[in-house]
């Protein structure tokens, strides 16, 4: 054997197969093919291991070397996985080649960022940015929530029937048409001694979280679902300030309402928006396949839609601390308005780092 | 079996694989990387997804009854009271209690979430069943798996999974209606569970808006190669023979029956080998012998590889015995 071939066969030896078996020069096969493989089977043999270390998540164990060489060994493998089809009959070879070549896809071209470097820039400037990228949704939802409010108040205006079948009553139920101004206001204020728990848990998973998920998810049947759902919702919103406006409540009413409410609608406008957005990029994709573009919007959505959960816990929290806490009007207002600033300012006027 | 070994070079064979190739022949889609190089991806199946999901959801479970009953028995012996009070202990234990439920939901999202967005694309029960989530290809190319993508298929999943339930205990809370909310949570979940058997790629709702799919995880180890032993050069290192086939004889094969011959080589069963190479020399007219199989059948692998890769490399391939060309 001469230096070359005893360089070749250590350099092939080294790796992890018996060395009675694999230590074979290239000078020494018979096929061309085989030469091809066991000229290259080194590049493999190193790409496979630096792969079984990433999978296994221990990539800050990988030396600066092996880290640098990985994109180009992918296409060192992915260019042997031609021509190994266009000129090697070893099934096994091709199919190897082809696990190979995915796992190492797989990894260069994976995501890029790790979630918790991914929620820094979702606060930092990824959500407002996905929330900016759908104005015209957001118009759209807040012009169905202000309809359906509207809706709601004149249809109980005309006929107070329709406040059954717009509200959800239960046998408690107090605020019903022709309930007394005591009663209402009772509603209202002085519930200090109510426990902020369960009132939390409760609004948590209450209607409103339900009708946003729901618009949301609503929103790949082309977002009609999610229309007539949000002019439904505001509906019932409407229905209950007619009701208080009767007794001569209707900004205490609303004080009560917007210490959470500002987040709590804003919210179900966000979720709103997505599920139309999805359903408009369905409905019309322009010159992307529809599948694609119900991807595009999807992912834009999923950033609402996580901002939109992080506001309804807060809105949670609002509802059943704050609230009980603030028991005056006109400092159940200044939170509200507060809240409602914080996010306009937040998703309209805030664009560091916008992608 | 037995018959099936017989017959290893007939393709309309009666192989007892036939029907699961079939099946995973209909899963494979090629996709073309950013190299311009096909690669293919073996959709998985809709029994390896549910597995995974149900062992998944074990596992979260566990974890989250594991943890609360851990810390009510911690808190139990410490000597807090969870019972509702006014006193400020009693306050700041609802506060923990809530912040509590709060790590809770988190961690049910944030374990699909942290596991895909890993190396391995994969939560631990989609490991041990097999799979990954990777890009959907859109027309043929494949792209990178976001970020986004992931936290999409996942907040989807909260709506077809968690929903029903949702129905259900908020209507029993509400004193509602819990047989119709059962109905309703029902079909729900219904419309959900069979949307994968509705379209072509198998993509549950979640994984059509974020433009992913579920693959197979690839796992292949490299196997030794075939024609660089002494049998492959035609010498038998066991009875010192030296097999040599002539033109004519490895004419008759194409490149199917020389990897069914590959993959009866890899498997090196007696039986197989003997009922192979009775095949072969039947067809090439050769005498049979016997206890020298797998050198007699190493060395028509090679030099029947070695002649069709030959023709390969000026353009001729032959696919199989029945084929003209040469």
């Amino acid at each position: 054997m001469n230096a070359v071939t005893t360089g070749l066969a250590e350099r092939i030896g080294g790796w992890f197969s018996k060395p009675s078996e694999s230590v074979v020069a290239a000078e020494q096969a018979a096929l061309r093919s085989d030469r091809f493989r066991l000229e290259r089977e080194a590049d493999w043999k190193r790409l496979d291991a630096i792969l079984k270390r990433m999978e296994a998540g221990r990539t800050r164990a990988l030396s600066d070397e092996d880290l640098l060489a990985l994109p180009a060994l992918y296409r060192t493998a992915a260019s042997s996985l031609s021509i190994a089809r266009e000129t090697s009959l070893d099934a096994a070879l091709v199919a190897y080649l082809e696990a190979l070549t995915q796992r190492a896809w797989f990894l260069v071209y994976g995501p890029r960022a790790s979630l918790w470097s991914w929620f820094r820039s979702f606060l930092g400037g990824g959500w407002s940015a996905s929330v900016r990228g759908m104005a015209l949704e957001i118009w759209i939802a807040l012009a169905l929530m202000v309809a359906g409010t509207v809706v709601g108040w004149l249809l109980v205006e005309a006929n107070p029937d329709w406040y059954y079948a717009l509200v959800p009553g239960g046998p408690g139920e107090v605020r019903v048409p022709g309930a007394s101004r005591e009663v209402l206001l009772r509603t209202l204020f002085g519930n200090q001694d109510q426990n902020g728990m369960s009132v939390f848990a409760a609004s948590l998973f209450s209607n409103n979280a339900q009708v946003s998920i729901l618009c949301f998810a609503l929103g790949f049947a082309f977002g009609l679902p999610t229309m007539l759902l949000l002019i439904h919702n505001t509906a019932l919103l409407g229905a209950l300030l007619w009701l208080y406006h009767g007794q001569g409540l209707l900004l205490d009413l609303v004080g009560w309402l917007s210490i959470h409410g500002t987040t709590e609608l804003f919210a179900i406008l966000l979720a709103g928006a997505s599920g139309i957005h999805v359903g408009r990029s369905m409905a019309f994709p322009g010159n992307l396949p529809v599948m694609d573009a119900a991807a595009a919007a999807g992912r834009r959505a999923a950033q609402v839609m996580t901002g939109v959960v992080l506001m309804l816990v807060i809105a949670a929290l609002l509802e059943g601390f704050a609230r009980q806490m603030v028991d005056s009007t006109p400092s159940r207002l200044i939170v509200g308005v507060f809240m409602l600033v914080l996010w306009c300012g937040y998703f309209f006027a805030f664009r560091r780092g916008a992608r | 079996m037995a018959l099936a070994l017989k017959l290893p070079f007939r393709r309309q064979s009666a192989d007892r694989t036939q029907p699961f190739r079939a099946d995973e022949d209909k899963r494979r889609r090629m996709v073309i990387s950013p190299e311009g190089v096909p690669i293919p991806f073996v959709l998985a199946s809709r029994g390896a997804r549910a597995a995974a999901l149900f062992l998944d959801l074990l596992m979260i479970t566990s974890a989250m009854v594991g943890s609360t009953l851990f810390l009510i028995w911690v808190a139990a012996g410490v000597g807090i009271e969870v019972e509702s009070g006014e006193s400020p202990a009693h306050r700041a234990i609802q506060a923990l209690i809530i912040i509590w439920i709060v790590v809770m939901f988190l961690f049910r999202n944030a374990w699909f979430l942290f596991f895909e967005l890993g190396p391995r694309g994969a939560t631990p029960g989609k490991r041990i069943c097999g799979i990954r989530v990777a890009a959907r290809a859109s027309g043929g190319n494949g792209g990178r798996l976001t970020t986004e993508a992931v936290i999409a298929r996942n907040l989807v999943r909260d709506i077809e999974l968690f929903m029903p339930l949702v129905f259900f205990i908020s209507a029993s809370v509400e004193g509602g209606d819990t047989e119709l909310a059962g109905w309703a949570g029902l079909g729900w979940f219904a419309i959900f569970v069979l949307f994968p058997f509705f379209n072509r790629d198998r993509m549950r709702c979640g994984d059509m808006i974020a433009g992913t799919w579920v693959v197979e995880a690839p796992k292949k180890k490299l196997e030794q190669a075939l024609s660089v032993g002494e049998a492959a050069r035609g010498k038998s290192v066991q009875t010192g023979a030296q097999y040599t086939f002539s033109e004519a004889d490895l004419g008759v094969y194409g490149e199917y029956e020389l990897q069914v011959l590959e993959r009866v080589l890899r498997e090196n069963r007696a039986e197989a080998m003997r009922d192979v190479a009775q095949a072969i020399c039947l067809k090439i007219g050769w005498s049979a012998g016997a206890g020298d199989e797998r050198a007699f059948l190493e060395a028509y692998y090679a030099q029947l590889r070695a002649r069709l890769e030959a023709g390969m490399r000026f353009g001729k391939r032959k696919a199989d015995k029945h084929s003209e060309k040469a």
